[in-house]
């Protein structure tokens, strides 16, 4: 079993980190993972995005070109990516920011209104969050169990409101994958 | 082996190589290494170590120069203009029996190029890169795990053969996180036991040795019969290495291989996603990764070819340069294809699949 993601965004978003938080949890359930990003010259304002791979295998290629899944963040990532997502798989977006819509018939495409979400649970830093809350439910990629004790571990001491919020956009997205 | 940590090519074999016995780094910052000595400059001080930014990489180069003719385990990295930089130096540690540890995590060129994997300096790390005759070791990692563990590797070969060993590694290496494992740290008492092995021929003071300010280290011979005795030794040492030090990988390597794919570092792994998915479609295709470029490991690759294979290809990220070797090693017996991409420019799984189906 291997799961390619492309997590894509404009810088800021935290799209890098969507993919670090899954490919960290992979790792911790025994799995072989890879996080590659690109590191392009980019300005804030631009795009930003990372291949990851889950995998029980060994990993070869740790680019990712046709991706299980796409997490979408913004409108350029849809059009850039949306198409290269193997059929059958899944394309998770940001509502709020992706007014049109990829069409595809041969893939799983959920729209959450993640910067609403966000603005909502009280910071709109968290709407990555949402997106991970997403993918757990709709995909059992990795377990919540492991990501929130990760969560726990990185933020209890340095910012424990933020880590409250962090884990309320998660399961308000695994609410929302849950419908 | 401690637990896995979810860590970047480039800070992983800092990790290593502090955990190695490395106390002493000068570098001068570049993309894509940028995190390698980020990571120095936040550590060293906290093993007692000496971290040094300095003024240039010409600068830098030579305070390893310095360093490792006082018998400490030493450092340095930066990317592919920055290595260039340092090319000069790299041959007086080579002319002066030294040894050294070079990391380069390559991006495009030539020239300031761009800041994207690619493998162009294959020829610079392996067929020479300053002047004169001498050898580099050359490591070429493929994964974060194997990065960090050449740091230790790199840091042995150079100090049991005194010789400058380099880590041929590239931006994707560097910038990618996977999990590492970690050897442990090395204690107090295996560090002095590095230290003592260097005495006998280091400037560090050593009262229990009345000769030890005797020791000279330098690079310049003006008389040619001692030179020329010089550099005879020094191909003994490489020979040496020739014979003892080469490291390959084979993957699919089968008695049915109709195509022998040959590619390091980077490429190999996506030449590796290439062969997997053929092999579900009942294609047998074997690759060599070399892991030594230098020493090359000519004979892994001859011995691979057997009655079945019609064709080799090479898949470098540059216009074709370890494809010299490839071609060394298999003697004209077999046609020798190519792909490459420029730019730092990665090719893609199905672009390597699909060179392989042309020549099946």
């Amino acid at each position: 079993m291997k799961t390619e993601l492309i997590c894509s965004g404009f810088g800021g978003q935290g799209s890098l980190t969507v993919g670090k938080f899954l490919a960290k949890a992979g790792m911790q359930e025994d799995k072989n993972v890879s996080w590659l990003p690109s590191y392009g010259p980019e300005m804030r304002g631009g795009t930003a995005n990372v291949s990851a791979v889950i995998s029980e295998k060994p990993i070869a290629s740790p680019l990712v070109t046709h991706p299980d899944i796409l997490i979408a963040l913004n409108q350029p990532s849809v059009d850039k990516f949306g198409p290269n997502i193997k059929p059958g798989g899944l394309m998770i977006a940001n509502e709020d920011m992706c007014p049109n819509k990829l069409n595809r018939d041969d893939i799983d495409e959920i729209y959450a209104p993640m910067s609403t979400i966000a603005k909502e649970i009280g910071n709109l830093k968290v709407l990555n969050m949402v997106a991970i809350g997403i993918v757990l439910e709709k995909t059992k990629l990795v377990n919540y169990d492991t990501i929130e004790k990760d969560l726990i571990q990185f933020l209890e001491k340095k910012n424990p409101k933020l880590l409250k919020l962090n884990l309320q956009a998660i399961k308000k997205g695994m609410e929302i994958a849950g419908y | 082996m401690g637990e896995k940590v979810l860590m970047k090519g480039n800070e992983a074999v800092a990790e290593a190589a502090i955990r190695a016995g490395c106390r002493l780094y000068f570098a001068y910052p570049i993309t894509p290494q940028s995190e390698l000595i980020e990571y120095m400059a936040k550590m060293m001080p906290k093993v007692n170590g000496t971290f040094v930014q300095a003024e240039s990489e010409v600068s830098a180069i030579n305070m390893v120069y310095g360093a490792s003719g006082c018998g400490r385990r030493v450092m340095t990295s930066s990317s592919s203009p920055g290595i260039s930089l340092k090319q000069e130096g790299i041959s007086y540690i080579a002319g002066a029996n030294l040894p050294a540890v070079i990391v380069n995590v390559q991006r495009g060129g030539p020239g300031l190029g761009d800041i994207q994997p690619a493998q162009g300096d294959y020829f610079q790390a392996t067929k020479g890169g300053g002047h004169g005759d001498y050898r580099n070791i050359v490591l070429a990692p493929s994964t974060v795990q194997e990065f960090a563990d050449m740091a230790g590797l790199a840091f042995d070969l150079a100090d049991k053969y005194r010789n400058p060993v380099m880590i041929l590694s590239d931006g994707l290496l560097g910038q990618m996180m996977e999990p590492v494992e970690f050897k442990p740290q090395k204690t107090k008492e295996e560090l002095e036991e590095l230290d003592r092995q260097h005495y006998e021929w280091c400037m560090y003071p050593n009262e229990d040795e009345p000769n030890h300010h005797h020791h000279e280290i330098n690079s310049l011979e003006i008389d040619p019969l001692v030179l020329e005795k010089h550099v005879e030794k020094l191909s003994e040492k490489y020979d040496e290495i020739e014979a003892k030090e080469k490291r390959f990988e084979k993957y699919n390597i089968e008695a049915d291989n109709e195509v022998l794919v040959v590619a390091f570092g980077t490429s190999a792994r996506i030449a590796k996603s290439a062969i997997d998915e053929l092999k579900e479609e009942g294609k047998s295709v074997g690759l060599i990764r070399p892991i030594t470029v230098w020493p090359y490991p000519y004979e892994a690759i001859s011995e691979a070819m057997t009655d079945k294979v019609k064709k080799v290809v090479v898949m470098e990220l540059n216009l074709g340069q370890m494809i010299e070797d490839v071609k060394l090693a298999v003697n004209g017996k077999l046609p020798v294809e190519f792909l490459g991409k420029v730019g730092g420019i990665l090719f893609t799984p199905e672009e390597a699949k699909a060179k392989i189906l042309e020549n099946l």
